[in-house]
């Protein structure tokens, strides 16, 4: 539909419960934030694990080698207690969207809800075959036991596909009209295919990949670096180093795809990227600095002119819109925690697309791993690097956001509930979550402490 | 359409009710099974049931808000906003029971076993009195249509709810003991077959006696809900489902436990069948018809489109899951929970055989 209707709508759509009386904002995004922040890490074990089990089982069984069995096994056994948080955290995300904001899924649910219905039936699936493969070990035939391992790799991937299109669509809200105040002429499946969520599927698809990756490496990294150089603790390194080194630099070029989708349909977020207060035509990007909210300006920090322009439209003489394109009511606030985040993800995506593309240079020039310490050293820290990326890309677009829940259309303030006692459930879900986040840790490091010995009860040779 | 997509949140309401509330009520019996060596073998027995089964169970949860918030947007944004007291602690419980009955399956000592159990068991309780209470409020007609215009305790906080509460906690609890017994027959264990059996019985004719003082509860706190549940069809799937329940009993007490799992399922679907009837036509009592309440028709069909093609792929993923459980194949080998941390002892039965080597 024609955009400047859905701007005329916006001034005054508060949709179908009514404007809430609600002064506790900022805690129920706060609480949101939290919830997703522990649970997207979740995820990526969900899209990408699953990938890297098979593929050692697979190598177990082409070479009957028992080290890629005790592998194979003792990571499921990690996707299954990973899988059952997830579980958990995600259903916490359910209610909280109905919790938190009751007004947004009152007037939008029927035009969004189909998405996560079909979410709901790949999660589903992906239980179902999580708990066959992992209680299937030794139980079911060898060829049958990776096969049906074959339907948590397929659910991991639609799963986010549908999760993301709801995303995609609250930045680029379609399938729907509004008129006199009242949503109308919904078109669900427009809504689910908006054309917002491939670029972020992608980036989110390949993030997982790298988080797991990265994640999983290190801890077979450090062994290394402390001298383990045992087939198992070898093989249990270069399968997830080899994704994540793959994924790391293509995901620079969908990252670059991503921030051109944003500059085109969402000309405020990409403002707030750089805190460009004007309307520029080659206008620059400022790594670090201060934008200065009173002043409008960018304080210290180094300039690169025409940077912006470049990443945005690959043209140094672009036109790019400012912050001043619309009224101050419709920017986000914090400019800083945007720009700062975006700053993060795309350094340490830089840094991590680096250490892929030598690894991959490394291998392809002399057929082995590399030999300095140091690639080791930044491969145990690279994990922990690559979920700071992650949650600061989804900060970036999310806080870019704002203040809108359905882009342009419903503000968030809006959206909230009218209940009370917000801060006491940001304290109650954030003590939760710590001592859930203690406890996977403490349970990953005994789990991790165990001989492989115990998985395939036999010796598991060592070279 | 609209109550197509109505039949489809109670189809959902009743598996959740059924398959979930048999993993919420194993929790009770976790819970009252005594010290760590008295209790050991029912804990071993919850351990190796609910273990593959329980987060596919628990999905059926996800399914049934998804089709509320689709089909039926301003009754979710309602219930949600007014009764976030009790849908937030069964949020909580949610967390603490999945999370440490995960944790419990990999603990090393009889110390975090006990500690992880005390969690998920007292959890287990809660999350089904929770949403018992939440099911009361809604019955009852404590919810506005509006942005938490209802009052945020005395909305569940009353008779009703907390009748319903209650007895969702002991219905739970009877369900998941036909579920016990009849998995321990399976799994060639006589005496956690007895064990569960015996509280079947108990909890079947407790929930029984509930049920019915229940009605008196109904009948001076929430009076039209008293005259669904006594007339027309809300009274006979209210007979029905009494009826159905003492068949059940009458099956675990004749030891047919295989026949019983789908008799005190079937009981449960004439419930939430009543209790659509006693309401109709309306989702919230006096506030908002179920035609008002329902999506458009181009967004129910999109709905059904996808769950129907969603069903042709669950279903015979359900059904090899099912299969390859109620065969054995993928349940753990039996072990008292408290066995895995010490030696064997002469008091210690012999450890059964392996049925699928």
């Amino acid at each position: 539909m024609d955009p400047t209707v859905l701007l005329a709508a916006a001034g005054d759509f508060t949709g179908k419960l009514g404007s809430p009386d609600q002064s506790d904002l900022v805690w129920a995004r706060e609480t949101q934030a939290l919830s997703l922040a522990v649970h997207i890490p979740l995820v990526c074990f969900g899209i990408a694990f699953p990938a890297a089990i098979l593929f050692m089982e697979g190598l177990y069984l082409r070479t009957g080698d028992l080290t890629y069995k005790a592998l194979a096994k003792r990571w499921s056994k990690v996707m299954l207690i990973l899988f059952a948080v997830g579980v958990v955290t995600g259903t916490i995300l359910s209610f909280e969207f109905g919790l938190l904001w009751p007004n947004f899924m009152a007037t939008f649910g029927d035009v969004f809800g189909l998405a996560f219905g079909l979410e709901g039936f790949s999660f589903f699936i992906e239980a179902i075959f999580i708990a066959i493969y992992v209680y299937g070990w030794d139980r079911l035939p060898k060829r049958t036991h990776l096969l049906v391992g074959i339907p948590i790799i397929i659910t991991g991937l639609t799963g986010s596909l549908t999760v993301l299109a709801v995303n995609g669509w609250m930045n680029n809200p379609v399938g729907f009209e509004i008129v006199n105040g009242e949503v109308t002429n919904i078109r669900p499946w427009e809504a689910l295919f908006n054309s917002y969520f491939w670029h972020e599927l992608a980036h989110m698809y390949f993030a997982g990949y790298m988080v797991m990756g990265f994640t999983v490496a290190g801890v077979y990294a450090f062994a290394w670096l402390r001298g383990n150089r045992t087939k198992y603790v070898r093989a249990g390194m270069i399968v997830p180093l080899t994704i994540a080194c793959l994924a790391a630099p293509v995901q620079v070029v969908i990252g670059d795809w991503a921030g051109r989708e944003v500059a085109q349909h969402q000309p405020v977020k990409l403002a707030t990227f750089e805190g460009l207060p004007e309307t520029t035509k080659g206008a620059p990007f400022h790594f670090f600095g201060w934008y200065n909210k009173s002043t409008q300006e960018i304080e210290g920090g180094i300039q690169i002119p025409d940077m912006l322009s470049i990443l945005a439209f690959h043209d140094p003489n672009a036109t790019v819109k400012g912050l001043d394109s619309v009224p101050a009511d419709d920017r986000p606030g914090p400019i800083n925690v945007v720009r700062f985040a975006f700053q993060a993800m795309v350094g340490i995506g830089t840094i991590l697309a680096a250490a892929g593309v030598f690894y991959a240079l490394v291998f392809l020039r002399f057929k082995r791993l590399p030999r300095t310490k140091w690639f080791f050293r930044l491969i145990v820290v690279a994990g922990p690097l690559a979920m700071v990326a992650l949650i600061c890309g989804w900060i970036t677009t999310e806080v870019g956001r704002q203040p809108w829940i359905v882009y342009e259309i419903m503000r968030v303030e809006d959206a909230v509930t009218a209940a009370s006692s917000l801060p006491v459930a940001f304290g109650v879900v954030a003590a939760v979550y710590i001592a859930l986040a203690g406890t996977v840790a403490w349970l990953l490091r005994r789990l991790a402490k165990r001989p492989p010995e115990v998985e395939v009860g036999a010796q598991v040779e060592a070279s | 359409m609209a109550e197509v997509c109505l039949g489809l949140a109670l189809l959902a309401l009743t598996a959740y009710a059924v398959l979930a509330g048999a993993d919420l009520g194993a929790g009770f019996w976790d819970l009252t099974a005594g010290g760590a060596k008295r209790g050991g073998r029912v804990r071993g027995m919850i351990q190796r049931s609910m273990s593959p089964v329980w987060e596919a169970n628990h999905v059926w949860l996800i399914f049934l808000l998804v089709v509320l918030w689709t089909a039926f947007p301003v009754f979710f944004g309602s219930i949600m906003s007014t009764l976030y007291v009790p849908l937030f602690g069964a949020a909580l419980g949610i967390i603490f029971r999945g999370t440490a009955f995960a944790v419990r399956g990999q603990a090393a000592t009889i110390n975090e076993a006990r500690v992880f159990g005390a969690v998920f068991a007292t959890s287990s309780v809660l999350v089904p009195f929770f949403f018992g209470t939440v099911v009361g409020a809604i019955a009852s007609g404590q919810v506005p249509v509006g942005n938490a215009l209802g009052a945020p305790m005395d909305s569940w906080l009353n008779p009703t709810s907390i009748l319903i509460g209650v007895l969702a906690v002991v219905s739970c609890a009877y369900i998941s003991a036909v579920y016990l017994a009849a998995d321990a027959a399976a799994a060639d264990l006589p005496d956690m077959v007895e064990a569960f059996r015996w509280r079947a019985l108990g909890a079947g004719v407790v929930a029984g006696a509930i049920a019915i003082g229940g009605l008196a509860v109904v009948h001076s706190d929430a009076r039209h809900l008293y005259d669904g549940l006594t007339s027309g069809g809300g009274l006979v799937f209210v007979i029905a489902s009494a009826v159905i329940g003492v068949l059940t009993l009458v099956l675990v007490w004749t030891r047919r436990l295989a026949v019983a799992r789908f008799t005190s399922a079937a009981a449960v679907v004439c419930i939430t069948v009543g209790w659509a009837f006693a309401q109709s036509p309306d989702l919230l009592p006096g506030e908002l018809t179920l035609d008002d309440a329902a999506a458009a028709n181009a967004t129910l069909t999109a709905l059904l489109i996808s769950v129907g093609v969603g069903l042709c792929v669950l279903v015979p993923s359900l059904i090899y899951l099912y299969r390859l459980v109620l065969k054995g194949t993928l349940q753990q080998e039996f072990e008292p929970l408290d066995q895995r941390f010490r030696p064997l002892t002469a008091s210690d039965e012999p450890p059964p055989t392996e049925p699928h080597p």
